[in-house]
């Protein structure tokens, strides 16, 4: 296949494959809603999407803004109350997968967008956990989406602020009603999986043009590569064809309000 | 039974300085024209109690109302930082600020404890989160029934929350339509509460679930037309996504922020 893609498009519809038909999936807000939406509009059109504002079974037209645009209620099967998306639908197990995106990871796949630097004392201050805390440990598994970067792949977070595998990898072991934790990470180079012993993320594949060299430059710790690396599948016209609709459509509507 | 006062002396009323407040509104309703009208009346010492803090709080912060914000996501939705809590935090400026950070399904349930006048929440959260080593709000507890560690925080028990709906009927009953957040919850939870409303009507005409509170749940009620923009009214107006984005450039600046408030917070008339 010939058609020109960027490097953000791979990653969108990576990400998007991850998700399965008829999956329940708690979406965040910015890249994993644009991977979501994409999804439910290709392969996955009875992908059930909820966003931590209330609305369940939504299917915007277009991409939300923020997290509870007017857009996902009026789109959504129905509307709940924040205490009761969070209590019944997330802890009550009715998740099939978290889908999050995150300022920064570690090797453990854990999460930080608190703070860059010392708590008290802080270089750079994150907006803070949002409903990632309790989506990463409450959804079946969860699949996390963020473009490659040195700053971004850590070797140890700054701050756990949501549970990838502890910062030993042992995070999640013995503990009674968990879900499975990060399952994939999606970037704009490459696809890592935890390790199944070790929980250590591991890249299964790189996408098509990206070389091992450029992965390892792009991480802060000794990436490792599995043994029998793939070349993730390019993006096909129609995937391309509804991501770019998709995103005009939105960037129309929100250059008029 | 809610009182009809205007935003002007429902603000003079409850919100009192040093006063516990919760200005809530996920996204969606936010009670922005309130929070210009504590703002204008240079309330001080506040604590500020937020799931998302988003640019109400942004410019409560700025304008020196806080000395305390408890929240659970403080960014500027789609767009970036909050530049004002960010420069509060980081640099002290125009005060230091006290930060308690949750998380959203934390905060979501101590508000619903406090509604339910439990003194706690209890949820299973935080699991290997560093959270509960810097809130020392967070611990943790054992199921007496099955022994499973769970997580609990206390709940949220504003002296005052303020919220906006859609409308009021003439008697005080409150419509709140679209996302209601913690709307119910937060009014619930608080000792005085004060909601704004786009319009007062004779007939809420909602349907036998909707989410009404009830004017006897409810301290003051005012008539604050547009009162959630640039947040959004279902079933009035939009959100605006461009003013948003703008607030990134005002705020990223101290004198660009002072320039803004003297202008659009200070040197404007209370609206109602």
């Amino acid at each position: 296949m010939s058609q020109e893609y960027t490097s953000s498009e791979m990653m969108t519809v990576t990400a998007a494959r991850a998700l399965e038909n008829g999956m329940t999936c708690f979406v965040g807000i910015g890249l994993p809603s644009e991977a979501a939406n994409l999804a439910r509009l290709t392969h996955a059109p009875e992908v059930v999407l909820i966003y931590e504002s209330g609305t369940l079974q939504t299917k915007p037209e277009i991409l939300p803004l923020s997290i509870g645009d007017g857009e996902l209620c009026e789109s959504a099967l129905t509307t709940v109350a924040v205490p009761e998306m969070f209590r019944y639908w997330l802890q009550g197990g009715k998740v099939n997968v978290g889908f999050l995106g995150t300022a920064q990871i570690d090797r453990f796949a854990n999460l930080n967008t608190t703070l860059i630097g010392d708590y008290k004392a802080p270089k750079v201050r994150l907006p803070g956990g949002g409903g990632a805390p309790e989506i990463a440990t409450n959804a079946g598994e969860v699949f996390i989406t963020l473009k490659h970067s040195k700053r971004a792949f850590v070797k140890d977070v700054d701050f756990v602020t949501t549970l990838g595998f502890g910062r030993d990898g042992k995070g999640r072991d013995n503990v009674p009603n968990i879900g499975k934790g990060p399952t994939r990470v999606i970037t704009d180079l490459c696809v890592m999986k935890p390790d199944p012993d070790t929980k250590e993320l591991v890249v299964v594949s790189l996408h098509p043009g990206v070389t091992r060299e450029d992965v390892i430059d792009a991480t802060g710790w000794d990436i490792r590569f599995a043994e029998q690396l793939e070349s993730t599948q390019e993006p096909n016209p129609n995937e391309l064809e509804i991501l770019r609709e998709l995103k005009a459509r939105t960037e129309r509507a929100h250059a008029g309000e | 039974m809610a009182e009809f006062l205007s935003l002007h002396d429902a603000v003079a009323r409850y919100v009192e300085d040093g006063a516990t407040v919760a200005m809530e509104g996920f996204t969606h309703l936010i009670p922005f024209a309130a929070g210009h009208e504590v703002i204008r009346q240079k309330k001080r010492d506040l604590t500020l109690i937020r799931m998302t803090p988003d640019i109400i709080y942004d410019q409560l912060i700025g304008a020196g109302c806080a000395k305390k914000v408890i929240f659970s996501w403080g960014g500027n939705p789609g767009v970036g930082s909050l530049h004002r809590l960010r420069d509060a935090v980081e640099k002290g400026w125009p005060r230091k600020i006290e930060i308690l950070e949750h998380s959203h399904a934390a905060m979501a349930c101590a508000f619903e404890a406090g509604a339910a006048g439990l003194p706690m929440a209890v949820l299973r959260g935080y699991v290997g989160s560093e959270l509960p080593s810097v809130n020392d709000q967070i611990k943790f507890i054992e199921c007496p029934f099955t022994g499973e560690r769970l997580a609990a925080v206390p709940s949220v028990r504003p002296d005052v929350s303020i919220i906006h709906a859609q409308r009021a009927d003439r008697q005080g009953n409150v419509l709140v339509e679209g996302i209601v957040g913690v709307q119910k919850e937060a009014v619930l939870a608080a000792k005085h509460s004060i909601v704004t409303v786009e319009e007062i009507v004779d007939d809420l005409n909602a349907h036998p679930n909707a989410c009404v509170i009830p004017g006897w749940a409810i301290s003051a009620v005012a008539v604050a037309e547009k009162g959630a923009l640039p947040s959004y009214t279902h079933g009035y107006y939009g959100r605006s996504n461009r003013f948003y984005k703008e607030w990134d450039a005002i705020a990223r600046d101290r004198d660009t922020f002072t320039q803004w408030i003297d202008k659009n917070i200070y040197g404007a008339e209370e609206q109602a």
